[in-house]
C-alpha cells in the first residue's frame, strides 16, 4: 500500500484501525541467494539495494531481536559528511546524497532535517584543525564553512560565548546539509521497502553458526533452523566479533558501550546540532522537544547495552557550561548501544578469510549517517563478489598492508 | 559504575582507573622477522569476547600501578584481579 494524503484520510475515516501491516512476517525458507545477518539499518539497506539495484530478490535478513533494536534505534541521529580523508569523505558524501531523496523513494517519512551541524572550536589549535578540515571538505566538493565566534553566537544564541566562559567559543565549522533523521523511521522504512521488493525480513531469528564446504560458506544455522545461502553478508555492529569467532577468525575490532540520553521535552530552543570535540559532547533537540545528547564510548570492552555513570556525568557538566540554560532540565532516559570500534575509526566492508562470507562492520560510533551508502556498496559487493570503488579502500586487508584511513579525531567528534 | 578491586588500594570507583585493553598480548621478539599478517595480528587484532575477558587496568588516580583483571563483558562482574606478568588464569592465552 502506498502511503499518501489519500490513504491517510481514508484510514482516518475508519479510525486508523485498518492500516495494513507495514511488512510481512514470513516463514524462513530453506535457501536463499543471499542471507544477511543483522536487521539494523545497514543490513536492511543492503537487502533493499540488492533487490532494487541488482534484481537479487532471493534475500533474507535474519535479525535475532527486532528490526532496528540495535544501534540503529539507539543512536543520536546525527547525519553529516564532513570527514577529513578522501576515501572517507567520498563514502560519507555518497551516503549524504542518498539521504536527500530517501523519504520519497521509500514512501516513508524519515524526517531528515538539514538543520545544520556546528563543530565548536575552543582553542587556537582546534580552530586551525577545523580550518584544515573545512578546506579539505571543500576540495572534495563537500559543503563546509568556517564560522567566527560572532557568527556562532548569531546562530545559537543560547550558547555561552562570553569571554569568561569555561570553554570559550572561538569559532566553529558548519555543514548546512548536516542534521538529523529519525532513526526508527529509517529501520521501518527500509524494512517495508525491502519487503515490498520480495525480501524476507525474519525477526527473532538468531544466527548461531556458519556451515562450510571446501572452505566456502554454504549456509547458516539459526534458532529457526538451517538456511542455505550462496553468499552471506554479516552486518551485526557490536556483535561482529562474536560472529567472526563463529566463522573461525578474529577482527581488529573491539566492542564498547556508547551512551545517549534525553531530557524532558521543552519548547523549541536549539535548531542546529552542536558538537564539541574538546569536551566530547554533542546535543540536538528532537521534534518532540527533548534535548538529545551523547558523549564518547565507555573505555572498557562491553556487551551489556548499559553504561557507566561517569561518562554522562562528565559530558553533562560540560554541556551545562556551554548551555547554561539547560542546567535545570531533568534527564528522562539514558541508554547504551554496543559499538564496534576499529583502530582507524573507519569501517571494514568486504571479503573475509572465508569464501562467500562478507562482513560490513567497524562503523563504531558513527555509522548511522552512512546507512544508505553502506547498504549501497555492500549490496554491490554481495551481488558481484567485488568491492564497489567506494568501499575498496575499506578492506580488512588494510590492517596488513598498513593503508589505514585515520579518521580518529580528525573529523569533529566521533559522530 | 564499576567498583574495581585494586590489589594494593582495595575497592575503588571506576573513575579512578584507566583501562588498558586485552592482557597477555605479546610483542613479537623480532618484529623484522615476522610477516605483515603476524605484525597486524599483534597490533590490531583482538579477541573481543562476549563473556570472560582478561584485561589490563591502571589505578591512575590512586597508586598508579597496573594489574590484570578477569571480567565478564556482559555482566561486567570482575571475577578476579592478578598481577601483571603472572600467567593467565586457567592457562588461557
Ligand atoms: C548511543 C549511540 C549514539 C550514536 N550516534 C550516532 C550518530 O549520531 N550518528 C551516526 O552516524 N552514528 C551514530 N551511532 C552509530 C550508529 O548507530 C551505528 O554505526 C549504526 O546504527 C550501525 O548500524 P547497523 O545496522 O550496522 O547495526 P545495528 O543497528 O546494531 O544492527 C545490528 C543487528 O544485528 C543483530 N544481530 C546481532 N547478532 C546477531 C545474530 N547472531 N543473528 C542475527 N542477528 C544478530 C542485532 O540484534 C542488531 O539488530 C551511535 C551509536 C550509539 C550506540
Ligand atoms: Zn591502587
Amino acid at each position: 500500500m502506498k502511503y499518501s494524503l489519500f490513504s491517510l484520510i481514508r484510514n482516518g475515516l475508519s479510525h486508523h484501525e485498518r492500516w495494513p501491516r507495514a511488512w510481512r512476517s514470513p516463514e524462513l525458507k530453506g535457501s536463499y541467494d543471499v542471507v544477511i545477518v543483522g536487521g539494523g539499518g545497514h543490513g536492511l539497506a543492503t537487502a533493499y539495494y540488492l533487490a532494487k539495484e541488482h534484481a537479487v530478490t532471493s534475500v533474507a535478513v535474519l535479525e535475532k531481536g527486532y528490526v532496528g533494536g540495535g544501534n540503529t534505534g539507539r543512536n543520536t541521529e546525527i547525519v553529516r559528511s564532513n570527514y577529513l580523508w578522501d576515501d572517507a569523505a567520498r563514502l560519507y558524501e555518497f551516503s549524504l546524497k542518498l539521504w536527500q531523496d530517501l523519504s520519497r523513494e521509500l514512501n516513508f517519512n524519515l524526517m531528515y532535517s538539514k538543520r545544520g551541524l556546528l563543530s565548536l572550536g575552543h582553542s587556537l589549535q582546534e580552530m586551525r584543525d577545523i580550518a584544515r578540515r573545512v578546506n579539505a571538505n571543500r576540495l572534495n566538493g563537500i559543503d563546509s564553512e568556517l564560522l567566527s565566534a560572532e557568527e556562532v553566537r548569531e546562530m545559537v544564541p543560547i550558547l555561552n560565548t562570553s569571554p569568561g566562559a569555561r570553554y570559550p567559543v572561538l569559532g566553529a565549522s558548519l555543514q548546512r546539509r548536516g542534521g538529523t533523521a529519525r532513526h526508527d523511521a529509517v529501520a521501518w522504512g527500509l524494512a517495508r521497502a525491502a519487503d515490498g521488493l520480495g525480501v524476507d525480513v525474519v525477526q527473532q531469528c538468531e544466527v548461531t553458526g556458519f556451515r562450510r564446504e571446501n572452505g566456502r560458506v554454504v549456509g547458516v544455522d539459526t534458532t529457526k533452523g538451517y538456511v542455505a545461502a550462496k553468499r552471506v553478508g554479516v552486518v551485526t555492529a557490536g556483535s561482529s566479533g562474536v560472529l567472526a569467532s563463529m566463522a573461525g577468525f578474529r577482527l581488529p575490532i573491539e566492542s564498547h558501550p556508547l551512551q545517549a540520553w534525553v531530557s524532558e521535552p521543552v519548547k523549541p530552543t536549539l535548531d542546529a546540532v552542536v558538537m564539541s570535540n574538546a569536551v566530547h559532547a554533542y546535543v540536538s533537540q528532537t521534534d518532540r522537544g527533548e534535548l538529545l545528547a551523547g558523549a564518547g564510548i565507555d573505555s572498557y570492552n562491553g556487551y551489556g547495552q548499559r553504561g557507566s555513570f561517569s561518562v554522562p556525568e562528565h559530558a553533562i557538566s560540560s554541556l551545562v557550561e556551554l548551555f547554561p540554560i539547560f542546567s535545570r532540565l531533568r534527564m528522562m532516559r539514558q541508554w547504551a548501544g554496543i559499538v564496534d570500534t576499529c583502530p582507524d575509526a573507519c569501517p571494514i566492508i568486504g571479503a573475509t578469510p572465508v569464501d562467500g562470507l562478507y562482513f560490513n562492520c567497524g562503523w563504531g560510533t558513527g555509522g548511522y549517517k552512512a546507512t544508505p551508502g553502506s547498504g549501497w556498496v555492500f549490496a554491490y559487493t554481495l551481488a558481484t563478489g567485488r568491492p564497489h570503488r567506494l568501499n575498496a579502500p575499506f578492506s580488512l586487508d588494510r590492517f596488513r598492508t598498513g593503508r589505514l584511513i585515520d579518521e580518529h579525531g580528525a573529523a569533529g567528534v566521533a559522530h | 559504575m564499576l567498583l574495581i578491586e585494586c590489589p594494593w588500594c582495595g575497592a575503588r570507583d571506576e573513575a579512578e582507573f584507566t583501562y588498558g585493553g586485552e592482557a597477555h598480548v605479546v610483542r613479537p621478539e623480532n618484529p623484522e622477522a615476522v610477516s605483515d599478517s603476524e605484525w597486524a595480528d599483534y597490533l590490531f587484532y583482538r579477541k573481543n569476547p562476549r563473556g570472560d575477558h582478561l584485561e589490563q587496568w591502571c589505578h591512575s588516580s590512586g597508586c598508579r600501578r597496573w594489574f590484570n583483571a578477569q571480567r565478564d563483558t556482559v555482566t561486567y562482574e570482575i571475577k578476579r584481579v592478578y598481577q601483571v606478568g603472572s600467567p593467565p588464569p586457567g592457562g588461557e592465552g
